[in-house]
């Protein structure tokens, strides 16, 4: 983007014929892109609901295809959609941080349920019978 | 400024500055990060007025159990009702508070203290006066949404102050609103625990937007010049606070969310199955589980207790540098560790859930990260310790704080490792050691601080300085008071007193050589309370004095501490748009006593000589 | 007074003022998501299968509404890029498209929710379980609802299959007899009824965890569509005048709506498939 022209605000409709020069190109790539992105979302959908009418033998196979199929997805929407793959360096810190504080959370906090010692958890006690409360 | 100033002249809002604001936009809807922050300011010395208040109540009723509660009792009473406030068995005198209203106001107590006094006076009010000045910003990068923020606590602390009045009373689960006992313990259906979970979502979105505010203003509208390491230390520990904010917060949103569930949709995500209710089986669904809650709740929970503690470091870093008249020593180590800290702060939360059954391996790692965390603490303790090495030091009231902060943040932090182990925590958990632990971390240590800063920064508000003599016998009993308050209650806790007890421990007496509570030391909690009302006592030349110095205090120059950072280099108070001359850094935030220079100070915005002259 | 980089990017960042802002936020609204997926992993992984229900979420209309929701990421984008070109009109052409596609988002939700408010849970005092529907179709009856009418028997149409159990044909009825067809009411006396339950939150923590985290989401497309909505109509006229600006504010909003649209994506599969 020319700087003289940007930093005088400049009359809109000069503004806008100006960008279509400088930008016109790049957007139309772009544009392409962007229909390719969503071709492939689309590709990622089906296969996943594909996946579960298939019935996999395996459950753990099961869930690690579709959240891979969902992270390939995620990451189609965040690199090319919120354009992350030419980003600034403060964003990339600022959701590196996020990043780690998001798995930090989500792995303790469901480790903190798996060591809990077999045998002494209050939900042992599944499939109670809960007697009707006679007094209500 | 931007160029596109010079030819805005067809757009009609860059006039806005040449006629006044009403009173309204001025006062109450004002965009101005200065007026914001003296809102928050305001807000936030009220709501600790009144956080203190609950507090001497429940000393009452620790130190004299049972009794009427003299002077205010029967208008408590007319306020409060029949469920909150009884009547003395023996002479029928009105005013014993009832265990529900004491539950009601330990958690509204800790509440109040932690969301709606320390964080915004710390975090917000000094955080919006001072951290524009001191980047040489004009505002916060989002002003509009600067106000808003502010009017998001408002209202949350508008229906947490409400929820005192409403049927069944306050929120009684404590200020960490465990569950079950969150949901289960009013029988209202709309109850206190609704205001309180309601309150928090205000409060969450209030802090979320200012944390977005901080570290967008922070990183994008420092003045030119004004590099990353050539912030005041102060504007650092802000970052990493709204750091802190902006990401631990959310998770205990989400959990707000599904207690709110829980108790009016009747969920059961933290509701396990087959729990019993007073003797009959509770009819939900089953299968939640109450370590959830905590979980969650302890992720902000910790990160929470650095939110209280780093904007107070910096203001202290602020005040020691200036009254040493000189830089302060390990200016880097400093930065290197209140990053250290925000990382860790993350990955220590469940030091508080060591009773929870939560398995060995866990305890062992989150005891690991907790003593690592206490490493850089440490170092910046130690940083601003050996700063005064040396100095020529002015004992000014706001100094007198600061040197006070510093072994008393020094004996909260050094209590805490007993109870980031897990063996020693087995003793200490849930008994007044640790209430003596944190409270000397945020009172006499946070709180000092932002006394401090008070004394500090008033003369760039207000214009006049406040009176040093009263200042300092504030100081002196409020030091004095703070130390007889929380110093006894580390025996309590040792001898194994448990905290949340409307009796002050009476039970354990009778159960005396099973348990084995001797009578001195539930006999400490008589002078404890004397102490805190003392202490109470002790905040009126504050009061006086501030209110008396903002009319008619001596009139202060523009920088009266010879400072160098940029806040003092603007006029006093500072205008709408904080500079009238262009702000360019040179130096560092730290240039005092520089050889060679006549000034024993050289503000950052001073360029450098040529060395020709 | 004017704050600098509102509209220019600042040079050593390469940031305008809002860009910074927004991802912010956005990052604190992966916390929030991510407390409650951690939430849902820890759930799901301590419940047992009986108290974790498959299978009851209408799985093409879930498809239907995630191809809809990418859509509208989609027309935002190039949205985006059209005010980028100067052409307003395209620009606007394709926020239709995407508030469109916003409301048909809420409108397929609402009515899976309204689906879902109508299908029942019998807890049988037998520990028999049965599901389906209530004569008359009501909303939110649970075992409460039954007292307070006083009813003495609950004419019900249960589903020819028992979700525990999809391969075995359902086992229901008043005498135990099977009931294999589709939608043949049997009558339940009420004293045989333990627990009655519509398929609401207080259902299950499955159905719990279901409906706070798509009610979440919905209300995120809501203050997006909104927020759309509000730039395409009222608040465009900035093209006029701060066109730079205007464009800003769009990739704003538009990295919101990526965001939504992208919790979708591990939403649909987590809740509906797996
Ligand atoms: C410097 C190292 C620190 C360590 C190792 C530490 C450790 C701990 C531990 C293990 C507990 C839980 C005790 C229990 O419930 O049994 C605790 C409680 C607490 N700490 Fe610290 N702490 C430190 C610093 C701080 C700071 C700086 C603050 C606040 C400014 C703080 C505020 C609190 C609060 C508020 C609680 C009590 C929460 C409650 O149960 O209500 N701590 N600390
Ligand atoms: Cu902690």
């Amino acid at each position: 983007m020319s700087n003289a022209h940007t930093q005088a605000q400049p009359h809109p409709h000069t503004h806008s014929a100006a960008a279509v020069q400088a930008h016109a190109h790049d957007v139309a790539k772009h544009v392409k892109v962007y229909i390719a992105v969503f071709l492939g979302l689309l590709a990622g959908t089906v296969a996943t609901v594909a996946m579960y009418y298939v019935h996999l033998d395996s459950v753990p196979l099961t869930i690690t295809i579709a959240l891979f199929i969902a992270t390939v997805k995620a990451f189609l929407v965040a690199g090319f959609f919120m354009h992350l793959i030419s980003e600034k360096k403060t964003i990339y810190a600022i959701l590196l941080a996020t990043a780690f504080f998001f798995a930090g959370m989500m792995y303790l906090i469901v480790w903190g349920r798996d060591e809990v010692p077999r045998g002494t958890q209050y939900w042992e006690g599944r499939n109670v019978q809960l007697p009707v409360d006679k007094t209500r | 400024m931007d160029a596109s100033t010079h030819v805005a002249h067809a757009h009609p809002h860059v006039h806005e500055a040449h006629h006044e604001p009403g009173f309204l936009r001025k006062y109450v809807f004002s965009t101005d990060h200065k007026m914001i922050g003296m809102q928050y300011g305001f807000t936030a010395l009220l709501f600790l007025a009144f956080g203190f208040f609950l507090m001497m109540l429940m000393r009452w009723q620790l130190a004299y159990s049972g009794q009427p509660i003299p002077v205010i009792g029967e208008l408590l009473h007319s306020l409060l009702g029949d469920g909150a406030i009884g009547k003395d068995p023996t002479t029928g005198k009105l005013g014993v508070m009832s265990p529900d209203l004491y539950n009601a106001f330990g958690a509204m107590h800790g509440t109040i203290m932690v969301f709606l006094a320390i964080v915004p006076l710390a975090f917000a009010a000094f955080g919006n006066f001072v951290v524009p000045l001191q980047i040489g910003a004009v505002d916060m990068a989002f002003p509009r949404v600067n106000m808003v923020s502010y009017q998001c606590y408002f209202i949350g602390g508008v229906i947490m102050f409400a929820s005192f009045f409403i049927p069944g009373g306050a929120a009684r689960s404590g200020w960490t609103s465990y569950s079950p006992l969150a949901t289960l313990a009013h029988p209202e259906f709309i109850n206190g625990q609704t205001f309180w979970i309601i309150g928090m979502v205000f409060l969450i979105t209030s802090s979320l937007l200012g944390a977005v505010n901080f570290i967008a203003t922070i990183i994008q509208l420092r003045a030119p010049g004004m590099t990353w390491m050539r912030l005041p230390f102060f504007v650092w520990a802000e970052f990493v606070t709204a750091f802190l904010l902006l990401l631990a917060f959310p998770p205990l949103e989400a959990a707000a969310v599904m207690q709110l569930a829980d108790n009016l949709l009747g969920t059961s995500f933290f509701l396990p199955s087959g729990m019993v209710v007073a003797g009959n089986p509770a009819e939900v669904s089953g299968g939640g589980s109450p370590l959830l809650w905590q979980h969650l709740f302890w992720f902000l929970g910790h990160p929470e207790v650095y939110v209280l503690i780093l904007p107070g470091m910096g203001i202290v870093a602020e005040i020691i540098a200036n009254n040493t008249r000189k830089p302060i020593w390990g200016y880097k180590s400093l930065v290197y560790s209140v990053f250290a800290i925000g990382f860790l702060s993350f990955i220590v939360w469940a030091h508080h859930m060591y009773l929870t059954g939560m398995g060995t391996k866990i305890s062992t790692f989150f005891q690991t990260t907790t003593m690592i965390i206490s490493i850089p603490s440490v170092i910046i303790l130690t940083c601003l310790f050996i700063s005064l090495w040396g100095g020529s030091i002015r004992f000014n009231t706001a100094m007198l704080f600061s040197l006070a902060f510093l072994p008393m943040f020094g004996i909260g932090g050094l209590t805490g490792l007993p109870l980031g182990f897990n063996f020693s925590d087995l003793h200490l958990h849930d008994t007044y050691y640790v209430i003596a632990h944190f409270h000397y971390v945020v009172a006499p240590g946070t709180i000092f601080a932002l006394f401090a800063g008070i004394y500090f920064w008033f003369p760039k508000m207000t214009g006049r300085l406040m009176n040093e003599f009263w200042g300092k016998v504030h100081f002196i009993l409020s030091l004095i008071f703070m130390n007889l308050v929380f110093q006894p209650m580390f025996a309590q806790g040792f001898a194994g007193m448990n905290r949340r007890m409307w009796d002050g421990g009476a039970t354990y007496a009778t159960a005396d050589g099973v348990v084995g509570l001797p009578q001195s030391i539930i006999g400490m909690n008589v002078g404890i309370s004397h102490a805190a009302w003392a202490l109470g006592l002790a905040q009126i030349p504050f009061i006086i004095n501030f209110f008396y110095s903002i009319w008619r205090g001596k009139k202060a120059s523009d920088n009266p501490w010879g400072a160098t950072t940029l806040d003092w280099q603007t006029p006093t108070p500072p205008p709408h748009g904080n500079f009238d001359k262009p702000i360019e850094v040179h130096r560092g935030p730290y240039e005092y006593s520089v050889p060679g220079h006549a000034a024993d100070f050289t503000p950052q915005n001073e360029p450098e000589k040529h060395k020709k002259h | 007074m004017e704050i600098p980089y509102t509209v220019k990017a600042r040079p050593d960042t390469g940031l305008f003022n809002a860009k910074v802002g927004i991802w912010l936020f956005l990052a604190s609204e992966v916390m929030l998501f991510g407390g409650l997926f951690s939430s849902y992993i820890f759930l799901r992984v301590a419940a047992d299968d009986s108290a974790w229900p498959h299978g009851l979420l209408n799985i093409p209309i879930g498809t239907f509404n995630t191809a809809v929701l990418i859509t509208s990421s989609v027309t935002v984008v190039l949205a985006w890029a059209s005010l980028k070109l100067g052409n307003f009109k395209k620009f606007r052409m394709y926020q239709s498209v995407t508030i469109l596609c916003a409301l048909g988002f809420l409108g397929i939700k609402s009515i899976e929710y309204k689906d879902k408010f109508t299908h029942y849970e019998i807890w049988k005092t037998n520990g028999e379980r049965m599901t389906g529907h209530i004569e008359g179709s009501p909303w939110f009856w649970d075992t409460e609802t039954l007292r307070q009418k006083n009813m003495q028997e609950l004419t019900f149409h249960p589903d020819p299959k028992f979700y525990f159990t999809p391969k075995v044909k359902h086992a229901g009825g008043a005498s135990g007899e099977e009931h294999g067809a589709k939608h043949e009411a049997v009558k339940v006396p009420v004293s045989q009824i333990k627990r009655l339950s519509a398929y609401v939150p207080a259902h299950s923590t499955y159905f719990g965890i279901y409906f706070t985290l798509t009610a979440l989401h919905a209300l995120h497309v809501l203050a997006g569509a909104i927020v759309i909505a509000a730039l395409w109509g009222p608040l465009a006229k900035m093209w006029r005048t701060e066109p730079e600006r205007f464009t800003n504010r769009i990739e704003v909003s538009g990295l919101f709506w990526h965001f939504v649209d992208l919790v979708w994506i591990f939403l649909f599969p987590v809740l509906y498939l797996l």
